[in-house]
Order: structure tokens, then C-alpha cells, then sequence
């Protein structure tokens, strides 16, 4: 362990080390690197996270168009397979994310360092966001030619102020499961197995959510991706506001309000978590 | 900070009760892993905590790095209390453990390392100039850009050890570094962690092994601690010297009737220590007399009894040694849980 540079001279190096926001934003963009840089590395995404959603795509447009559906439903589809993704994300990488990193070893390390937990929580969440974002977009690019969508955009800026709200709220919801599925371990794979598949249902991936009864679609509303996707369909569809649950300045307003809840939820139970860490002196230990 | 200015490291009456729930019984049962440890770690020493596995030397690392609060008694590195003040200990510390897995497998050993510096507030440009010198050190410079997956338990230990000491800490802790190195991969460890403290002793270091060699050769002082308790601590020198007046022999023996032949001499006037370790169908047996005459008993007491002697010889005292007085057992004898 030797070469023309000694170790005199790295330890004589004083490091000038920055703090406050500027730790906050270096933790972030460091802790969001490793997810879109690994989606570079895995290729294999594109089958199983593109190609997978679209054969269930697929299989909704056959019945449509089968039944004789309006043509706008085809165009739900294709939007409802798209926001799958970041479902499946939130649900089965961001959730279970802080388990893993526990299992690592690198909860240890995370909470030993001077960057704040919070920003460690942002990085994972804005990395799993900007990577599903690259698949979304394909699958919605890929979709819409298959099956000939048309598009009549109502709105750009509230289109894409509906989609940056919901982004904001459903992984802000997903941070703060994060450590919600730390505190329940093992028992958290039980809950995103039941989060699955009813969420498909009452979130209207494939179809209007006011087909629904009223109650059922309204407690589904606390689920960002319901209310945004409706709203996104009422922008971007020619028959959707006719197929909207409440409009959409109402939507807006509501995924505001969730965006806030879950954002302060996940720094709350982030806190408590880390607290119960230390205290109880569990939540670090991996199993070797 | 409570204490002398001039220490890294200070504990007082520090003790960690772990409950453990089990089963349907509500009342949990109670792990004692550390009780009562006073210790004095001075700025610029490189320290050693040795003990067994179970010790409580890791509960101890977790309590002065934050990730631990104590059951009772108080801590402070670096100045700062380790509850009361955790994010100021925060930005003046680092932690490696041995055989650690931390990172992704996806990143290169630059990239991993670069995250970890981003944690810690080191600018980019700083930060990859001090990965590429401290990689160059401990001579893992031609495998910056390998996926960290790819690496090898000791190529990825000495990522580790840089992670550490690229922070630029002003007290590091250790955590049995070189557990599961080869022989080479643990010297070249050892020799880069005594450098490092050398160089500048206002940089405080504490290790954690039960490795006694490594205890020994590194560290300026050595706590040995045992079932949460701190047994005894000074430089090993001085340790050692406890054992002056004793005269310590190592033998080969061979097995009585299927029994250890070693409890044949347990009792002998003189006899102040025996332990034994099983070996290639001998016994290795390690005796701490009173004085060099009982000798002459032992061998007498195994000859009666039809004990081969194998080899024998006499050594001087290590911290194996003891320990071996301090606790009544060796250190495998506490891991293998004899009584």
C-alpha cells in the first residue's frame, strides 16, 4: 500500500466540507445517481418493465374494442399503463427501499452521515422518478402507435401541473411508506401484495374511475395516481371531461393538499423512525 | 465537553441493556452488552477495544458513533455528547466495519466512493481527487472503474477503508477492519492505519478486533473487554507486564481416555491458569504457572496419568496471555461458550 503519493500528504489535506442547503442538494443528487445511472447498467428493464406492462395494454384495448367501446378508452388504457410504472415503483423499489438498504448495510452508514436522512429519502425518490419517467414515456410512446391514440390536449400547463403534483404527492406517499414498510419489516412484502392488485382496480388504471360507485372511487381519491390520472385523461381526451370524476381544478386542489400530507407524513415518520433506531438500537442491524 | 480538553473519546459509566422479547412471554429477557465502561481515548492514540465475539465491542463503536443510545451513563467524541449533540459528532466522524457490503454492486468503486463523499458535503472536484490518491495508496487505482460487485472480499474491504478515510475524520472508528482478509490484505491494512494515525496525531483512531496480534502490533493502548465489561486497559507493553513474574508454557498433549488431558492438572498448587484448544487429535494446552519449578509436577501429574507429550515450550506473554488471566478462559474458549 504504497506509491509516489504518501499518506502525509492526503491527511495534511484539509477538506473544506459544505453544510446546510448545499448538503442537502450534494446527499440528493448522490443518493439519485445510483438508480438512473443503474437503469444505464440493466438492460433488461426495457423487457420486463416496457414490454410486460404493454401486453396488459394489450389485452384491455382487444376487450374495448371488442365490446365496442368508445375510441377515447383505448387512449385511458394506454395513459393508466404508463402510470402503472410508477406505481410498481413507488410500491415495490421506493417502499421497500430503506428495508433493503438496512439489509445492506448502508442504513448505518446513511444515518452516520451528515446529510440529512430527508434528503437521502428526496435522492431515492426523485432517482426512481427521473428513471421511471424513461419507462412510462416508452410504453406510452409505444402504445400510442400500436393503437393509433389520439390525443386532444385541453391544456398544457394544467396537464403538466397535474402531473407534476402527482408526482410530488404519490412519491411523497411512497417516502413515507418507505420507512413505514422499515418499522413492519418483513410484514411489508404482505401489505405490497395486497397493495397491488386492488390499487389496479380502484385506481382506474384501465378505465374511468366514475364507473366506480361514488364512495368507493372517492376513498380511491386518496391514492394520488387516481385522481391525477382522471384529470390527465379529462386534459388530454376529447371525451374526458364528460368521463371525469370532479374537475379538475377540484383535483388540483386535492392532489395539493396530499402532496402536503404525504411530504410532512414521510419527514414525521422519518424522524420517528430514525429515533426508534437508535433508541431500540434494531432497525440498523442487517442480517449477516 | 465534559473531561480533558485533549480527549477524542469519552465515556462515563456507559451501559446498553438490549430487551429481548421471545416467544408469547411478555416479560423480555435482558442482554447486558455493555455495563459501567469508563474509558479516556486521547486525541491522536490509535486505540484498541479487543475482546471476543459478543464482547459488546460493536454495541460500544454503535453507542460513539450515534447509531446506539446508551441504557445509561454518557459519551462524547470529538467534544460533543453523542445523544445531545449527534449531528455535530456526525460531521467529525467515520465508521468501517469488517466485512461490510455497503454500496451498490451496480456502481464502480469510484462512483460508490464518490456517493459517500457527497454525504459528507466533499465538493465533487475535491472529492475525486481524493478518491484517485487514496485508491492509488492502498494500490486499487487500476480497478477504480470496476463494478464494485466485481471486486473480491479484500479489494472490497480496502474500498471500504478508503470510504473511511476519505472524509477526512477526525476520529475513525474500525470495526474488526481486517475480519475475513487474507494474511497480506490485513498486513497491508494494518501498515495503511498506522501511517494514517502517524501522520497526524491530532487524529484519533479506534479499532476494534479480536485479533490479539493485530492488537498488539497496532495500537498505542488496548481496553480488553469482555461481557460488556472493561477489564483492564493500558499499552500492551504494560499489559504484558502484569505477567512478568509468571512463567507461561505452550504444550501438545494427547487426549486422556477421550477426555481433555488438561483437567488433570487444573487444581495443581502453582497452577494458575490452564486452557486448551483441541488440535489434530492433540490437545494444544496453554499453562500459566506460578513459577517455573511446577513444571516439573505437570509433567509428572501427565506422565502418571499416560499423556503424551507432544512439544513443549515456553513463551513470552502476549495480550492472549492476558486476557487468559483476566477472564479464566481464552478467547475461543469465550466464543465456543465454555464454562
Amino acid at each position: 500500500m504504497s506509491a509516489q503519493i504518501g499518506i502525509t500528504d492526503i491527511v495534511s489535506q484539509h477538506v473544506d466540507k459544505v453544510s446546510g442547503w448545499k448538503l442537502f442538494v450534494q446527499t440528493v443528487i448522490a443518493r439519485a445517481y445510483p438508480r438512473v445511472i443503474g437503469q444505464q447498467r440493466e438492460k433488461s428493464w426495457m423487457f420486463f418493465d416496457v414490454v410486460l406492462p404493454l401486453l396488459g395494454v394489450c389485452s384491455y384495448v382487444f376487450v374495448y374494442r371488442a365490446i365496442g367501446a368508445p375510441e377515447d378508452y383505448i387512449g385511458f388504457v394506454v395513459v393508466g399503463g404508463a402510470m402503472i410504472a410508477f406505481w410498481m415503483n413507488v410500491l415495490w423499489s421506493m417502499s421497500s427501499q430503506l428495508y433493503w438498504e438496512k439489509e445492506q448495510g448502508n442504513l448505518a452508514l446513511f444515518i452516520l452521515a451528515p446529510g440529512p436522512m430527508m434528503a437521502i429519502l428526496l435522492g431515492m425518490a426523485l432517482g426512481g422518478l427521473v428513471a421511471t419517467t424513461l419507462r412510462a414515456l416508452a410504453i406510452m410512446v409505444l402504445g400510442t402507435w400500436f393503437f393509433n391514440v389520439q390525443y386532444s390536449v385541453a391544456s398544457f400547463p394544467h396537464l403538466f401541473a397535474v402531473f407534476f403534483l402527482t408526482m410530488v404527492a404519490l412519491y411523497g406517499m411512497g417516502m413515507m411508506l418507505a420507512s413505514l414498510f422499515l418499522l413492519l419489516s418483513r410484514e411489508a412484502w404482505h401489505l405490497s401484495n395486497l397493495a397491488t392488485e386492488p390499487v389496479f382496480l380502484v385506481s382506474g388504471f384501465y378505465f374511468p374511475i366514475k364507473s366506480l360507485n361514488f364512495w368507493v372511487a372517492a376513498a380511491a381519491s386518496l391514492l394520488p395516481l387516481t385522481l391525477g390520472m382522471d384529470a390527465m385523461r379529462q386534459l388530454v381526451f376529447a371525451s374526458g371531461p364528460s368521463l371525469g370524476f370532479i374537475s379538475v381544478p377540484l383535483e388540483i386542489i386535492i392532489l395539493v393538499g396530499l402532496s402536503v400530507v404525504f411530504l410532512v407524513g414521510a419527514r414525521a415518520l422519518l424522524s420517528h423512525m430514525e429515533k426508534l433506531a437508535i433508541r431500540e438500537g434494531r432497525l440498523t442491524e442487517n442480517r449477516r | 465537553m465534559s473531561g480533558n480538553s485533549n480527549n477524542s473519546i469519552r465515556t462515563e459509566n456507559l451501559s446498553r441493556i438490549y430487551k429481548i422479547r421471545s416467544g408469547k412471554k411478555k416479560d423480555p429477557k435482558q442482554l447486558v452488552a455493555l455495563q459501567d465502561v469508563n474509558l479516556e481515548i486521547c486525541r491522536g492514540e490509535l486505540f484498541g477495544l479487543l475482546g471476543p465475539n459478543g464482547a459488546g465491542k460493536t454495541t460500544l463503536i454503535k453507542v460513539l458513533t450515534t447509531l446506539l443510545a446508551p441504557s445509561t451513563g454518557h459519551a462524547w467524541v470529538a467534544g460533543h455528547d453523542v445523544i445531545k449533540e449527534s449531528e455535530k459528532v456526525r460531521t467529525r466522524i467515520n465508521m468501517v466495519s469488517g466485512g461490510e457490503s455497503s454500496g451498490y454492486g451496480l456502481l464502480t468503486v469510484r462512483e460508490n466512493l464518490w456517493m459517500f463523499a457527497q454525504f459528507y458535503g466533499i465538493p465533487s472536484k475535491i472529492a475525486n481527487q481524493r478518491i484517485k490518491n487514496l485508491l492509488e495508496i492502498v494500490g486499487l487505482s487500476d480497478r477504480m472503474n470496476s463494478k464494485s460487485s466485481d471486486l473480491s472480499t479484500g479489494l472490497r474491504q480496502k474500498m471500504n477503508i478508503v470510504r473511511g478515510f476519505l472524509t477526512d475524520p477526525e476520529v475513525l472508528f474500525l470495526d474488526e477492519p481486517t475480519l475475513g482478509l487474507d494474511v497480506g490484505a490485513s498486513l497491508e491494512v494494518r501498515n495503511f492505519v498506522r501511517e494514517w494515525v502517524n501522520a497526524d496525531r491530532q487524529r484519533t483512531l479506534l479499532l476494534t478486533t479480536h485479533y490479539m496480534v493485530e492488537a498488539d502490533e497496532l495500537c498505542d493502548r488496548v481496553a480488553i473487554i469482555n461481557r460488556g465489561r472493561v477489564l483492564a486497559c493500558d499499552t500492551p507493553a504494560n499489559l504484558k507486564h502484569q505477567l512478568q513474574h509468571e512463567s507461561i508454557f505452550h504444550l501438545q498433549v494427547s487426549p486422556f481416555n477421550g477426555k481433555t488431558s488438561s483437567e488433570k492438572v487444573r487444581g495443581i498448587p502453582g497452577v494458575i491458569k490452564v486452557t486448551h484448544l483441541p488440535q489434530d487429535g492433540y490437545e494444544s494446552v496453554e499453562l500459566i504457572l506460578a513459577d517455573e519449578s511446577v513444571l516439573g509436577t505437570v509433567i509428572n501429574t501427565f506422565t502418571a496419568a499416560d499423556v503424551q507429550i507432544r512439544n513443549l515450550e515456553k513463551s513470552a506473554p502476549s495480550l492472549e496471555d492476558v486476557f487468559v488471566k483476566l477472564v479464566g478462559q481464552s478467547m475461543a474458549e469465550v466464543e465456543s461458550g465454555e464454562e
